[in-house]
């Protein structure tokens, strides 16, 4: 029995290495100086480990104002995606008014249309609105989240009717039960769909590519994108580049790993 | 309950969704039913400019689509990425979640967020990783081929290997997700049942076809349902790491799509090839459900 739970768990062990090794060659490429990865056979360790990458990107290249870029579009796209989705998902789940549930079979049916079909009217639409280059373009389609609203919808569900009509006999008006009551039994819910949206803004790259013309507004993929077509022989300097790209992400999701896998499943395996 | 409970009740309800409603409205289904309208015109840059210049077309665009090569080449990877793509990763998939749900296991949590890892790093970022990991010369993935004696494979300069080149970038970037929806499913297994197959001297293989599988087969739809749709979508794979190419044999669908609108400007025939890929989508989803009923899965 023992030595199967060792061969199963070495088994394991050894694809899951297979699996974060791009990563940490990533990581080790970066630190490597110039021209140092383009040999046979690759190097798996910088001899001389250096942060001159890093120092050329946010000098030169000037990725920091990418960075912060990035994290304003992200930010911004995950506190409107909330106070959108939060107050609707639960309108849809607990208050009780008409048309109520066959727009909610609309919007489930919805979720079959991938949000690329109406990519070049959205285009044209934010064209008219004087949106197209600029932060508030990039931040539209993150308002229709779909899929948010039926996770706090799912979650909702689960709050007793009782609690509610409690508060109302006490005298607590619609938005004060929202606040005072709903808010803080969501906080789960919540951490999940800012972490979704973040992630998901964060990683986003065709949207941004188009709508972002302007150079000074380009988030870290876009830039990435742009810079790997220009620097196709620069390895060491790329890889510095993805890093400085993926890196607070897959931060954010060790941190909050549980809230993302728990969030995951809810929205998969409906009910 | 009072009637002005009621009233204060549906108001409130109007109030709290009608903001997300009206965004999903505007920023959503209005594009989407924009597009069907659009792929009727003959949108060009001539009409960006000035919308005088706009005609309706009839069905020109389909038309004409139908009559480029290149359309069709977008069209035939596009199935290749889902012939190929979806068993492979499906697969790979379920048998990660059957390692990492095996009872032997230790560390259990560690193994399953280092495999999960890879979904959640930046598209573009890895795209770029990879893309020197499949370096003809001096990539990792040569290198070990090397060592097994396998001759250098020019992955991303060969029409024939840039196509199975990032099926292995994607799979990779993607069975994680889909392992965690197994796993969940796997355990909703009775371990019991598993246990006494295997008291009946029945082999691994056996055990997986004829207790897993059947237990678990609507999850089986459901990750291959949303695999097809993922495939159906790839865009930033092939701009990063090929342009398309080499000989437009990584050119997808949404590839295309985004060429005839933004790089030509031909936003009607571009909306037409997504309506076209809105039907495509659908019409896989329908045909997998249909055939899940059939079975008795669902």
């Amino acid at each position: 029995m023992s030595l199967r739970r060792w061969s199963v768990t070495l088994l394991a062990a050894f694809v899951a290495l297979l699996t974060i090794a791009p990563l940490l060659w990533m990581l080790s490429v970066s630190f490597m100086a110039r021209g140092e990865a383009s040999q046979f056979p690759p190097p798996l360790l910088p001899s001389d480990p250096s942060l001159d990458n890093y120092r050329m990107l946010f000098g030169s290249f000037g990725i920091g104002r990418f960075l912060l870029n990035s994290l304003l579009i992200s930010t911004l796209a995950t506190v409107l995606a909330l106070l959108f989705t939060i107050p609707a998902g639960y309108a849809f789940a607990k208050l009780r008014f008409k048309g109520r549930d066959a727009t909610f079979r609309l919007l489930v049916a919805a979720l079959v249309v991938p949000g690329q079909i109406g990519m070049l009217p959205l285009f044209l639409e934010l064209k008219a609105m004087g949106l197209v280059n600029s932060y508030a373009g990039a931040l539209v389609p993150w308002l229709a989240g779909i899929f948010g609203i039926f996770l706090v919808r799912q979650y909702c569900l689960s709050i007793p009717d009782e609690m509610l009509e409690a508060a109302r006999i006490d005298g607590a008006s619609e938005a004060q039960i929202l606040r005072r009551i709903v808010l803080p039994i969501l906080t789960p819910i919540i951490v999940t769909l800012a972490l979704f949206v973040f992630l998901g803004s964060w990683n986003d790259f065709m949207w941004p590519l188009i709508i972002l013309a302007d150079q000074d507004l380009y988030t870290l993929p876009v830039a990435l994108a742009a810079m790997s077509r220009q620097h196709v022989q620069d390895n060491e300097l790329m890889m510095a580049g993805a890093v400085v790209t993926t890196l607070p992400v897959l931060i954010l999701f060790l941190a909050l790993q549980r809230f993302y896998l728990t969030g995951l499943l809810t929205g998969s395996v409906k009910g | 309950m009072s009637t002005i409970g009621r009233v204060s009740e549906a108001r409130a309800g109007w109030a709290m969704s009608s903001p997300a409603l009206a965004a999903i409205a505007l920023f959503f289904v209005l594009p989407a039913v924009a597009s069907l309208v659009l792929s009727f015109t003959d949108f060009d840059i001539y009409a960006l400019a000035d919308i005088g210049n706009l005609r309706f077309v009839g069905f020109q665009n389909y038309e004409r689509l139908i009559g480029n090569p290149l359309f069709w080449k977008a069209v035939t990877n596009t199935l290749l990425f889902v012939g190929f793509g979806v068993p492979l990763i499906v697969t790979l998939s379920l048998f990660a979640a059957m390692l990492v749900n095996s009872r032997w296991l230790k560390w259990r949590p560690v193994w399953r967020v280092a495999l999960f890892a890879p979904y959640v790093t930046t598209l573009v970022a890895t795209a770029v990783v990879w893309r020197y990991l499949l370096h003809t010369r001096y990539g990792l993935v040569n290198y070990l081929l090397s060592l097994f004696g396998i001759a250098p494979i020019d992955w991303l300069g060969d029409p024939h290997a840039s196509l199975p080149a990032i099926l292995i970038f994607v799979g990779w970037k993607t069975f994680g997700y889909n392992m965690i929806i197994f796993l969940a499913a796997l355990q909703t297994v009775p371990r019991e049942l598993d246990e006494a197959a295997r008291i009946d001297g029945a082999g691994w293989f056996t055990r997986l076809r004829h207790v897993t599988l059947p237990a678990i087969a609507p999850t089986v739809l459901l990750v291959s349902v949303l695999t097809v749709a993922g495939m159906f979508q790839l865009f930033a794979e092939p701009y990063v790491m090929t342009q398309g190419g080499p000989a437009q044999s990584t050119v997808t669908i949404l590839y295309f799509m985004y060429e005839e609108g933004f790089k030509w400007w031909n936003l009607g025939s571009g909306a037409a090839v997504a309506f076209l890929l809105f039907l495509c989508i659908l019409a896989v989803t329908l045909v997998q459900l249909r055939l899940a009923k059939r079975s008795g899965a669902i």
